[in-house]
């Protein structure tokens, strides 16, 4: 093959690397207007009055829009239903696009300003005043459960969304712990983050009343969805007046999933105003307003007997899903979780329990990873505490509790406790290189001899599981997706033999104009450059499900196959009548049709021109050659593998500095290794940060304290060591490439081993846990602790 | 109140009148419509922003244009010449330096000044170089790189 498994440079790269990307705050439409939104600096808050007429004085505004005004406007939908064990509909309250009555969250939108420029627009909206009547509020995770705490939602009593529960039946589970020779424990948060795309986020709207037609430019990782949820659930518009197009977008990280208010109030407001309204978020507003991620509060025990071995696994989980339930919230503390909650091992008994609860905090929903970074954090974490407390090593204590070897065609797929079946998986494997790599035995030696010293180094472990490729639409119907997960591809081949590939799936960030053009390449048996991708625009793309979830190759690349099939098959019908010989001796290879065992044969370019100059045609086939697909996968796919840290602490500091990552990382087939290596130490980075730096603070009185980048601790360059990363190949036996999906890995394998590597490094103090993120000030004051 | 200003971007040279409030990367990418600037922030914490003043790198959103009156400024624009991508540029292309791409101009700019500076820096001088400028997609190792791509072309 030319082009699959190679390291092909990014076709996309030249528009970024000079400055010709197009975003969506790029964008100037004709007699295009600016808004500003208002938002609650109160978590909770009643509002008495809004008094916007100051503000429609100011020259150049030309409208203000409050929560009244669209009062009659649906709120945005949540696209998941998840019940309550006893079988009642999870609590659903509206979030509307401005609020009218009551503040749920500081940045929740009051009012909107639009005028015919930003300055004027934020001017005026200074000269509004709202009178707030502020209310207690609840933002910790633990205290929504507590009884007198302030309540979100009237409807939602004790802030409960909705519990749940999955796994071995609980009186099993409970009958293993009985019989453990060690119980391991851990309590801990996994503190809310803030994905902080780069590109804040920015929506576009344009409705055009001499054609009743509506466009929206939204920075969206998924198009499509947008424009369902808009015209059938918010706006009540028809769908095929509505074109939504997401340009270039800069970084998503999940964060750009979901159906936002400003999209809505944007395309509502410019039918009212009838001009373009384009509205950019400013930081302090994407902190506030893009939906956060992880936020859970956890109790997990794992049972072993005297061997070592995994008896059980229990765990209860409270989720905070902030004041209002984004698209898919519901869906990410449950079966995003719980599922993966058997990780790698042979555990034959596991249970979790789920609260989810609504506090005075932005919403929270997938932040890459979504859920399988919570399962392996708490399944990684206890791993390593137990080989500390039973004073085994951790890579033998994993290796002794590994599922075996399977490829999933000889050897069946691995049915696990808690609803899923691994698709293939080779778990020694990765684990035995990252250990060679790091030069284990070396390392341990290295180690004993600093603490002789009184340095502080720690090694940390995570091997993890991820199930990706999302997903079987049957299957998280029964879940309760209110969406299917397939995707849709459309191949046009043009007369000439150039190639137009329209994939549902968008990149932002992938390099997917580079992956999916090797694809069909290869295919084909063309030059790269014959082919052209194109995403992001509902007009030119069918349909499409988007990008998040590792998904876009397993699924969408899949559907780009069945089209490039459909292409051949037909291609072969038009080869066999020029070449007067049977359909069935015909064979496609390297860009050409044969005659099996001859040299006749025709060329890719022919053929194309053959279907649309059919003279000389078989008869009865439709001239053309354009084929539109749809696949939904049979499975998830399950990516997994094995990561190392090594920190030094400074002890006089608290400071930890990250020597060493290694991270090796079975992601089934890779058609391009440098962008996969790309998408590892990208998603390392945002492991190793929700480790070592990042958390979202609120205060008391539901204040976001660190909304800003002066205050939010994102890693930074000199922060992260280089990575060494390798990866092995155990094929995905279910999907035509049999990949698995990269995007998410690196952040879900990588935070428990940093962790682990601190409390490693704390060890001699005695320690058996450390709290994330663990800031210089917690393992300074932990020492210091210890050291009297 | 608008203020009359003339700067030099790119090589060519630009008169207007500003609202004495308005920032450089407004200027930027609203009057001049070089959009490859980016805006990241509110905070100049992420520099999206980076463009060069007289060759010093610089985050274009905290500085006003009037302050730029009479200045030269370089943007992402200016770095390829007749469509042959500038060391740097190629660097981050080889090296897959770039994913999403918005903090792409701000890293090229503030690469720029540092290899003005020091033409062979090690990684560590490389990534303290960097770390003003954000980015979410690379976990920077691979600008780090490309970087370094480029320290060995402009040498050669
Ligand atoms: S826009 Fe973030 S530093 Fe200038
Ligand atoms: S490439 Fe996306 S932020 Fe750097």
């Amino acid at each position: 093959m030319t082009y699959i498994g190679k390291s092909v440079k990014r076709l996309e790269d030249k528009r970024f690397l000079t400055g010709k990307g197009k975003y969506t705050d790029d964008i100037v439409l004709p007699g295009m207007t600016h808004a500003y939104i208002v938002r609650s600096p109160h978590a909770h808050a009643r509002i008495l009055n809004v008094n916007t007429s100051k503000a429609e004085e100011l020259p150049g505004v030309i409208a203000v829009f409050t929560g009244k005004d669209v009062a009659e406007v649906n709120g945005v939908p949540c696209g998941w239903q998840v019940n309550f064990k006893n079988g009642d509909t999870m609590k659903e309250p509206p979030h509307k696009l401005l609020v009218a009555d009551k503040a749920r969250h500081m940045g929740d939108g009051v009012a909107m300003v639009i005028a015919e420029d930003y300055a004027t627009a934020k001017d005026a909206a200074e000269l509004i005043v709202v009178d707030y009547d502020p209310l207690p509020a609840v933002t910790n995770t633990a205290d929504a459960l507590k009884a007198g705490a302030p309540t979100v939602h009237d409807d939602a009593p004790n802030n409960i969304c909705f519990d749940w529960e999955l796994g071995t039946d609980k009186a099993v589970v409970d009958a293993a712990f009985e019989k453990a020779h060690h119980i391991t424990t851990l309590e801990y948060e996994n503190q809310r983050v803030i994905p902080n795309a780069i590109e804040p986020r920015s929506a576009i709207g344009h409705y055009d009343d001499t054609n009743e037609r509506y466009t929206l430019y939204t920075s969206s990782q998924n198009p499509h969805l947008i424009r369902l949820l808009l015209c059938a659930f918010v706006l009540g518009i028809p769908e095929h007046k509505v074109r939504v197009v997401s340009p270039d977008v800069g970084g998503g990280f999940g964060s750009k999933i979901f159906h936002y208010t400003e999209e809505a109030l944007v395309i509502w407001a410019s039918n009212q105003i009838k001009r373009p309204i384009k509205w950019t978020a400013e930081r302090s507003e994407s902190f506030l307003t893009d939906a956060h991620g992880r936020d859970h509060v956890t109790k997990a025990e794992m049972a072993f007997d005297a061997d070592g071995n995994i008896l059980a696994m229990r765990a209860k989980t409270i989720a905070n899903l902030g004041a209002y339930l984004s698209s898919f919230a519901p869906a990410v503390p449950t079966w995003l979780y719980g599922t993966l909650l058997q990780g790698l091992y042979t555990t034959p008994a596991v249970h979790v329990d789920v609260t989810a609860v609504f506090t005075h905090t932005t919403a929270v929903d997938a932040y890459r990873g979504a859920g399988r970074p919570e399962a392996t954090y708490l399944l990684e974490r206890l791993m390593d505490t137990a080989a500390l407390e039973m004073k085994m090593d951790p890579a033998e204590l994993r290796k002794k509790n590994f599922i075996p070897p399977f490829d999933g065609i000889e050897q069946e797929g691995y049915t696990t406790q808690v609803a899923l079946q691994y698709d293939s998986g080779n778990y020694d494997r990765v684990l035995d290189r990252a250990l060679e790599m790091v030069d284990y035995k070396k390392f341990r030696a290295d180690q004993a001899a600093a603490r002789k010293e009184g340095r502080l180094l720690g090694i940390g472990f995570s091997t993890y599981i991820e199930a990706c490729g999302i997903a079987p639409s049957a299957v998280v119907g029964a879940l309760g997706a209110r969406a299917g997960l397939f995707e849709s591809a459309h191949v046009r081949v043009h007369p000439t033999g150039k190639v137009s590939v329209y994939t549902g799936a968008h990149s932002h960030g992938q390099g997917h104009e580079t992956t999916f053009a090797q694809v069909v390449a290869d295919k084909f048996g063309i030059p790269l450059e014959d082919v052209i991708l194109e995403h992001g625009d509902s007009d030119s793309v069918a349909f499409g499900m988007g990008t998040y979830g590792s998904r876009s190759l397993a699924v969408g690349g899949s559907a780009i196959v069945k089209s490039v099939e459909k292409v051949i098959a037909k291609g072969t019908k038009i080869a066999a009548h020029l070449l007067e010989a049977s359909e069935a001796d015909i064979e496609f290879a390297e860009g050409k049709w044969s005659v099996k065992g001859t040299d006749k044969a025709v060329g890719f370019g022919d053929v194309s021109l053959t279907a649309y100059v059919p003279h000389n045609y078989p008869e009865g086939l439709e001239p053309g050659m354009d084929f539109s697909s749809f696949y939904d996968p049979a499975n998830f796919t399950y990516p997994f593998g094995a990561h190392i840290a090594i920190v030094e602490i400074d002890k006089e500091t608290g400071k930890t500095t990250l020597q060493r990552f290694i991270a090796v990382d079975d992601v089934g087939n890779v058609i391009n290794p440098m962008i996969v290596e790309g998408q590892i130490h990208g998603g390392l980075a945002q492991g190793i940060g929700q480790a070592l730096f990042e958390g979202a603070i609120y205060d008391e009185s539901g204040n976001l304290m660190n909304g800003t980048y002066m205050d939010y601790t994102m890693p930074r360059a000199d922060d992260l060591p280089s990575f060494e990363v390798d990866n092995a190949v155990t094929p995905c036996p279910h999907n035509p490439l049999g990949v698995k999906g990269a995007g998410e890995a690196g952040c879900i394998g990588s935070t428990p081993a940093v962790v682990n590597a601190v409390m490693d490094a704390l060890s001699p103090y005695g320690i058996h846990d450390v709290k994330m993120p663990t800031t210089s000030e917690r393992v300074w004051n932990i020492i210091h602790a210890n050291e009297a | 109140m608008k203020v009359p200003i003339t700067i030099t971007v790119n090589g060519k040279k630009h008169q207007a009148e500003v609202e004495a409030r308005t920032l450089l990367v407004h200027f930027l990418r609203e009057h001049l419509r070089l959009t490859g600037t980016h805006v990241g922030c509110d905070t100049s914490g992420c520099g999206a922003c980076t463009v060069l003043l007289n060759g010093k790198a610089l985050k274009s959103c905290t500085m006003l244009a009037v302050q730029a009156d009479g200045h030269e400024v370089t943007t992402i624009e200016g770095m390829a010449t007749n469509g042959t991508l500038h060391p740097i540029q190629e660097g981050f292309h080889q090296k897959h330096g770039l994913q999403c791409g918005f903090c792409t101009p701000g890293m090229v700019m503030t690469a720029a000044d540092l290899l003005s500076k020091n033409p062979n820096p090690d990684d560590h001088q490389i990534r303290e170089a960097l770390e003003g400028n954000f980015c979410r997609c690379t976990g920077y190792h691979n600008i780090v790189e490309s970087v370094k791509y480029a320290a060995n072309a402009m040498s050669e």
